[in-house]
């Protein structure tokens, strides 16, 4: 589903260069759920965001399916992320004056989807995350697991080919964290969606079948992902 | 949704929307007001251009008087073959405007001939100074001796011998589509018929009339002529450029001035076509003198003037400087928001939403605070348009007399320079106006809208997620 081949982005911070991602090379798998760990401030955000057609690098290929993202203008990448992406933030990025429900339905309106259609299937994303009671709440209304799990739902409900999550569980205490990395493992076994965890949480990293360290913007592939703890405490010196 | 979005989005930020939507308020409540101002004070100007001017009149020709004519008046009270003392006299002097000379009514006739001129009348304005009082008794009648008086206009009148003027204006009856007076005018009565061209009929000002106690069917004396009062008029003004109106023939004949006017009135075909009728007048009429409404109104003085420089100039720049501040303001608040929105921007970006939806739903929100804004305003501007008319204060307008040919109100004095009218200040709210403010909040809108439209569309959401995730 992804190739990236020799992938570096590079940010100018004042008059110096930052470099976020160095000679980066990937391949993600269709169906596939990888985790991607590292410190805070190593890259792992800049290659989900390069993942999900909200970037391009400064060099390399990033391909989709084929296409070369790097290559791609503004409305064609926003046709990418509107047909085949569905993203989960760490702060769940919730519109705040709209409902739970308004809020999955945004993911659609890109898409045209008429009004009764679009809340029926918001309706049912939000029953597949067990939050059908709770659709005509506004999210200061919800716990932070709530607000996570409408996020989902919102990344659901177009069904897109690849889900990315940036920190899904940061915000959340321990309890929750497990019930949301549940609930995107069995969507992941229903639905058998690309899903790519990106977090610096190793408990969550090892959920995932296979992993990803990043450090300075290098990556490193270790199968199983539980292998990545390991790899963590090594790079930190432990 | 999009609805939803916005109606949502402008409640959360309620006392943000209430401010733009106050700030647009002020500034179309005062362009409304000062255009319902501006527009009652063109209404007034008109009115009184129309007053001192003539019914659907684009132009009026007028000619100085010759060098050297004119002159006092005299008024012979006492013929020498008869023995007055004691008696009471009244005589009527019946002249020409001084200054204002005679046009032949051939050149009347020649003008209607000109290219653009839909109508042509001419008109005979008349000053009619009366005197009135009683002969003082000679001293040999009150002593008794029975002398015969040889002498007898070496006596003087008993004081104050009674001067009073009032103005006549000979009317050609033969036409309604323009002159000094509209059949429209006469409230009472009836106007002149073509039957009345040299008929001994007249029709009074309604305030000349009233003060003279005289109603339709009365005989008003000009000159020792009985003439029947056949209509009373009324201007909307509430004044009439002459009290006494009597067909053309009839005033030709009062002041001897047989087959003379001493103005002419024009009705151009259209109003674009005015300054060529102007031109084309000057140059069949070389000696005249062709004055426009929009001559006559740059000539017009007094408190009038003033209500129009206000509204025209200071109101105009007021209301410019107002609208431009709350434009700045709903923009720079507009833009704020945007900037407080980034994530919230990024995230709909990050969810396939393109630029332009974005950008739309940032347009969305600032029309509807403009919309707001547009009706408050058009509400405060109703509001203040509706006070200045209950205070409706009086403006006044002064003419020169020799720009208009006008002779001077009853009982001034008989060289009158200048021509007066009042005229209460109404403001007038029209479907132009409401339109002008919703255009106006519109612009507002769609100005904030777009800057603040433009500061989302060019937000890049890999960095605004990058800047707060």
């Amino acid at each position: 589903m992804y190739e990236l081949r020799n992938v570096t982005k590079r940010y100018a911070k004042g008059r110096t260069t930052v470099s976020a991602l160095e000679d980066v090379d990937l391949d993600i798998a269709e169906g596939e759920f990888l985790s991607v760990q590292g410190p805070t401030g190593q890259g792992k955000t800049t290659l989900l965001q390069l993942l999900g057609a909200l970037d391009r690098p400064t060099s390399g290929s990033v391909r989709f399916e084929g296409r070369d993202l790097a290559r791609m203008r503004e409305g064609p990448l926003t046709q990418v992320r509107a047909r085949n992406i569905g993203f989960v933030f760490q702060g769940f990025n919730l519109i705040p004056t709209l409902t739970a429900q308004e809020n999955v339905e945004t993911a659609l309106v890109p898409l045209n989807v008429a009004g009764t259609e679009r809340r029926r299937r918001a309706r049912a994303a939000l029953g597949d995350v067990g939050l059908g009671e709770r659709a005509r709440h506004l999210p200061f209304e919800l716990s932070g697991g709530e607000q996570q799990r409408v996020a989902i739902a919102r990344a659901l409900v177009r069904d897109p080919k690849v889900i990315l999550a940036d920190e899904p569980t940061g915000n959340l205490d321990e309890g929750t964290r497990d019930e949301i990395i549940g609930l995107l493992e069995r969507l992941w076994a229903e639905r058998g969606q690309t899903v790519v965890l990106v977090t610096h949480d190793s408990g969550v990293a090892r959920r995932a079948p296979r992993g990803a360290w990043i450090y300075e913007g290098r990556l490193s592939i270790v199968e199983p992902a539980g292998a990545v703890v390991e790899v963590a405490a090594e790079a930190s010196g432990a | 949704m999009f609805f939803t979005y916005v109606g949502r989005e402008l409640r959360r930020r309620r006392r943000q929307a209430v401010v733009v939507a106050s700030g647009l308020a002020l500034g179309i409540g005062l362009v409304v007001t000062v255009s319902a101002m501006a527009s009652g004070v063109r209404d007034a100007q008109s009115e009184v251009l129309r007053s001192l001017y003539g019914v659907g009149t684009d132009i009026t020709v007028t000619q100085a008087a010759a060098a050297g004519s004119g002159g006092p008046v005299r008024i012979g009270f006492n013929p020498g073959s008869q023995r007055q003392e004691g008696k009471s006299f009244s005589r009527d002097q019946v002249v020409s405007p001084p200054g204002l000379g005679t046009i032949s009514a051939s050149q009347v006739r020649s003008l209607s001939k000109l290219q653009h001129v839909d109508a042509v009348a001419g008109g005979l304005t008349l000053t009619s100074i009366r005197a009135q009082g009683r002969f003082a008794s000679g001293p040999s009648q009150s002593s008794g001796t029975g002398g015969v008086i040889t002498n007898p206009t070496a006596l003087p009148s008993e004081a104050p011998v009674g001067i009073s003027t009032y103005s006549i204006t000979g009317v050609d009856v033969t036409t309604t589509a323009v002159g000094p007076i509209s059949p429209s005018e006469v409230h009472k009565g009836r106007y002149f018929s073509s039957k009345d061209t040299n008929a001994k009929v007249a029709i009074l000002d309604a305030s000349y009339a009233k003060q003279k106690k005289l109603a339709v069917g009365d005989a008003i004396t000009i000159s020792g002529t009985d003439y029947t009062v056949i209509g009373i008029a009324t201007s909307p003004t509430g004044g009439q450029t002459s009290n006494v109106y009597i067909p053309l023939a009839r005033a030709q004949e009062l002041a001897g001035l047989t087959n003379k006017v001493n103005r002419i009135y024009v009705k151009a075909d259209s109003a674009s076509n005015i300054s060529a009728v102007k031109s084309e007048i000057k140059h069949a009429l070389p000696k005249a003198t062709v004055t426009t409404a929009k001559d006559l109104a740059s000539q017009v003085t007094g408190s009038l003037s003033s209500a129009s420089s206000l509204s025209g100039d200071l109101g105009r720049w007021l209301s410019i400087a107002a609208l431009i501040a709350a434009f700045a303001v709903a923009s720079l608040l507009t833009m704020a928001a945007v900037g407080r929105r980034t994530r919230e921007f990024g995230t709909l970006k990050a969810l396939g939403w393109r630029s332009r939806r974005v950008v739309g739903q940032v347009m969305g929100e600032a029309v509807v605070q403009g919309i707001l804004g547009g009706v408050l305003g058009l509400g405060l501007g109703a509001a203040g348009a509706y006070l200045v008319s209950k205070l409706s204060p009086t403006l006044q307008a002064t003419v020169n007399d020799a720009a208009t040919g006008v002779a001077g109100p009853p009982g001034g004095p008989i060289q009158q320079a200048n021509h007066t009218v009042s005229v209460p200040l109404t403001t007038h709210l029209s479907a132009t106006l409401l339109l002008l403010a919703i255009g106006l909040a519109l612009i507002g809108g769609v100005l904030a809208g777009s800057l603040g439209g433009w500061r989302a569309a060019r937000l890049r959401p890999a960095e605004a997620l990058r800047r707060l995730d």
